[in-house]
């Protein structure tokens, strides 16, 4: 029996890996489930929960790339601290006295500016991994120190808040696209993968590769389109609090109708992830750089020698990781509401945990995308769990620790059974 | 460190013809910093250096880098530069005790500054963090004498964090026995930080169904990520607590979002450590310095000050504008009709 459902698996083709990881957390959440006496499978939890994982999942997206290269990058963390800060001083200090309080521009300019500012200084620090040949476990650590300091520096220790409101809107509840724009989203999003179906199975045809059997892709397309549907589902099952549309109504004057509801559909933070989360996954894919970055992480020297800019290459991948930090320092302030120095404190760890629960290897070469967010979804899943048991912090860091080295023992078992590199 | 050293050089310079002993030397007071990562030691040290100059001392400091072994070294040195009084802000107060013995043998008194240092030879100065605990308690339990309680604790490896929740039961223990209050929800918060805060109080408020009515936190850090969770459930305005007078903290204060700051004025703290530097030096025995009691700890027992914080709420908020802690524009944004703040 279980050779037929291997067999089943292998005709649709999916990743077994993806299998278990999904697996492991399914398991997860009803073991919560349970636990919290059934809240934490409830649409508010999960809506709570992708929220939470937003940041850590952005920035878990460029480690892969970092880790697949045989690097590694401490300084994000600190990184994160020091955009988010940089970019809080510029919203409320400078921004407002040239544009007037509120104005689009200024959540424009400065995130432009975070963007850039992140590119840079991990640009530079690719360039001293790539060109001077510092380890990036050194310069990194280097990074990490400085620019936590740097965060200090820039604020003197001080928290800046409030943020400006549109900025806010990037990070947490109080910016998503509501429910009809949440389906047209899904709709989207489910025509284009029929459409990538269809023409992947095309573009095989045509170069005589093999192909499934026609009912494995109905099958995969039916699964796909589900999932994104129960997502967009769960989203827009979340109603906004009666609190805080009671007092929307009483800003304008008005009394709430008996009975009047409105749900969320899905925050922007959500939607940033999925569209870094697919733009890295096509570049991983799809794009000569990709290709590069593997073959240079499965061997340096025959990439080298195989002509591949290997320190140009360094340089990229690292201003890329700062750039995500970026965005992540984005999400991250925006959440909070404000920018404080300690803001982003130890994320590098969860960062490469995720990571590293994702499948990533450390020895280089080897590492997905999607499961660096999904391992961050699982490290996100198991703290907040914990936290709504009443598990104490100290102790949920001592089992997140013990579930890391757990789910790499793991992931080394299959790959040696499998005969995966 | 070099201008530091400079400053006080030119502090000692401007002091020189002000003889306060037999033999017509004035009062040296030497200072060891723990470190200057902090924002508030430089505050603390201009009322330092201003109550010194007052009582016509000179100072001289040393900036410890935050490491133990080189604090040693520093009171070391200063006790060679021939200093009346010293004033310790410990790296760690547990191992402190080498140079407390040059101290003693030296014959100069030492003043343990803001961080214990358990050992009857030191006189302890600092705030009173029990104290802290008990006027956050206070302030959100007038403001709601019953209802579901959430304790947010500072970081479970900071001793302080228990100092404060001790302070706090002593205010609400009578109404969770008598059945007004119900604590559903208590945590510590990893490195004080206020995105963990922000993260438990939304568990917390998933897990009750938002049946909260009141948060008592620790710090103001930590109450911006509690206020954050709290608006996204359209709950903000119930009573929070905090401390450290952050002037965000203050805003929310003025708008209404949290009840109370608790606020050390680490400028007194400064003033009264020199003012006491300066009367140890010229032969004050602890016992006899005013105001001054016994504070346990473990078995030891050291002569102590402990100044009383002061907690701000939307009536008193012009006691830090007075006091030039905060400009009245960061106070008052988005704040209107506060007496104020017009």
């Amino acid at each position: 029996m279980s050779g037929g459902r291997g067999n089943l698996i292998k005709t649709l083709q999916i990743d077994t890996r993806l299998l278990g990881m999904v697996g492991a957390f399914v398991l997860i959440a009803l073991v919560f489930h349970i636990a919290t006496g059934g809240t934490f499978l409830t649409p508010r939890n999960l809506f709570t929960l992708t929220l939470q994982t937003a940041s850590v999942a952005v920035m878990a997206t460029g480690m892969v790339f970092v880790i697949v290269t045989r690097n590694i990058d401490l300084s994000i963390g600190s990184l994160l601290g020091i955009i988010g800060m940089v970019m809080g001083v510029i919203q409320v200090q400078i921004l407002p006295d040239i544009f007037g309080f509120g104005s689009p521009a200024i959540w424009l300019i400065t995130v432009a500016i975070g963007i850039f500012l992140g590119a840079a200084i991990g640009g530079f620090q690719g360039w001293l991994i790539g060109y001077l040949a510092i380890p990036s476990f050194i310069v990194t650590l280097g990074g990490l120190l400085i620019w936590r300091g740097g965060a200090w520096w820039v604020s003197r220790g001080t928290t800046i808040s409030p943020l400006d409101p549109n900025f806010v809107k990037l990070g947490g509840a109080t910016g998503t696209i509501g429910v009809t724009a949440s389906w047209i989203l899904a709709l989207v999003g489910s025509a284009l993968t029929i459409w990538f179906l269809i023409n992947t199975r095309r573009k095989h045809i045509s170069h005589g590769f093999a192909v499934k059997p026609i009912w494995a892709e109905y099958a995969l397309g039916a699964i796909l389109v589900g999932a994104i549907c129960g997502i967009t589902a769960i989203m827009n099952a979340y109603l906004v609090p009666t609190r805080i549309l009671q007092r929307r109504f009483e800003r304008e004057g008005l009394t709430m109708p008996e009975g009047y509801t409105e749900a969320y559909g899905f925050p922007i933070s959500v939607l940033i992830v999925l569209f870094v989360a697919i733009a890295m996954t096509i570049v991983a894919k799809k794009t000569r750089f990709g290709r590069y970055i593997f073959a240079m992480g499965g061997n340096p020297d025959a990439a080298e020698l195989s002509g591949i800019n290997t320190r140009l290459l360094t340089v990229k991948v690292f201003a890329l990781m700062g750039a995500l930090t970026a965005i992540a320092g984005v999400i991250a302030s925006a959440r909070l509401g404000a920018a404080g120095s300690s803001l982003g404190e130890l994320d590098e760890l969860r960062v490469i945990a995720a990571a590293v629960i994702g499948g990533t290897a450390l020895a280089g070469g080897v590492g997905t995308i999607y499961g660096a967010i999904l391992g961050a979804f699982i490290m996100q899943a198991l703290v907040s769990g914990m936290g709504m048991v009443g598990v104490d912090s100290p102790l949920q860091n001592m089992i997140v620790g013990g579930v890391l080295i757990l789910a790499v023992w793991i992931d080394i078992l299959y790959r040696r059974r499998t005969g995966d590199s | 460190m070099k201008r530091r050293n400079l400053l006080g050089a030119l502090a000692a310079a401007t002091m020189l013809t002000t003889p306060a002993f037999a033999d017509g030397h004035s009062v040296t007071v030497g200072v060891s910093w723990s470190d200057f990562q902090e924002e508030r030691w430089k505050t603390d040290e201009a009322a330092m250096l201003a109550a010194l100059e007052a009582e016509g001392a000179k100072y001289l400091s040393a900036d410890a880098q935050s490491s133990a072994t080189k604090q040693l070294a520093d009171v070391e040195s200063l006790i060679t530069q021939g200093v009346d009084a010293l004033i310790i802000l410990a790296q760690d107060g547990s191992a402190i005790g080498p140079a407390l013995d040059a101290a003693e043998a030296a014959g100069i008194p030492v003043i343990g500054y803001d961080r214990l240092i358990a050992d009857p030879r030191a006189f302890y100065l600092t705030f009173d963090n029990v104290e802290v605990g008990r006027m956050q308690a206070r302030e959100v339990y007038k403001a709601k004498p019953s209802g579901n309680y959430v304790m947010i604790k500072g970081s479970p490896t900071d001793p302080n964090s228990d100092f404060l929740r001790g302070g706090q039961q002593e205010i609400i223990a009578g109404a969770i026995k008598a059945g007004d209050i119900t604590i559903v929800g208590e945590t510590y918060t990893d490195g004080w930080q206020p995105a963990n805060a922000q993260r438990n109080m939304e568990q917390i408020l998933t897990q009750t169904n938002n049946e909260v009515d009141a948060v008592i936190v620790s710090n103001d850090g930590m109450a911006g990520g509690v206020v954050a969770a709290l608006a996204s459930q359209g709950m903000d305005g119930i009573p929070v607590s905090g401390q450290d007078g952050d002037h965000a903290a203050l805003n929310r204060v003025a708008l209404g979002t949290q009840t109370v700051s608790v606020w050390k004025d680490s400028r007194e703290l400064g003033i009264n450590a020199g003012r006491i530097a300066v009367a140890l030096a010229k032969g004050t025995s602890m016992d006899a310095i005013e105001g001054q009691r016994p504070f346990k700890s473990g078995d030891v027992t050291v002569n102590s000050l402990l100044l009383a914080p002061q907690p701000i709420t939307k009536e008193n908020l012009d006691v830090v504008v007075d006091a030039k802690w905060i400009p009245k524009d960061v106070l008052c944004q988005g704040v209107t009709g506060l007496a104020v703040c017009e």
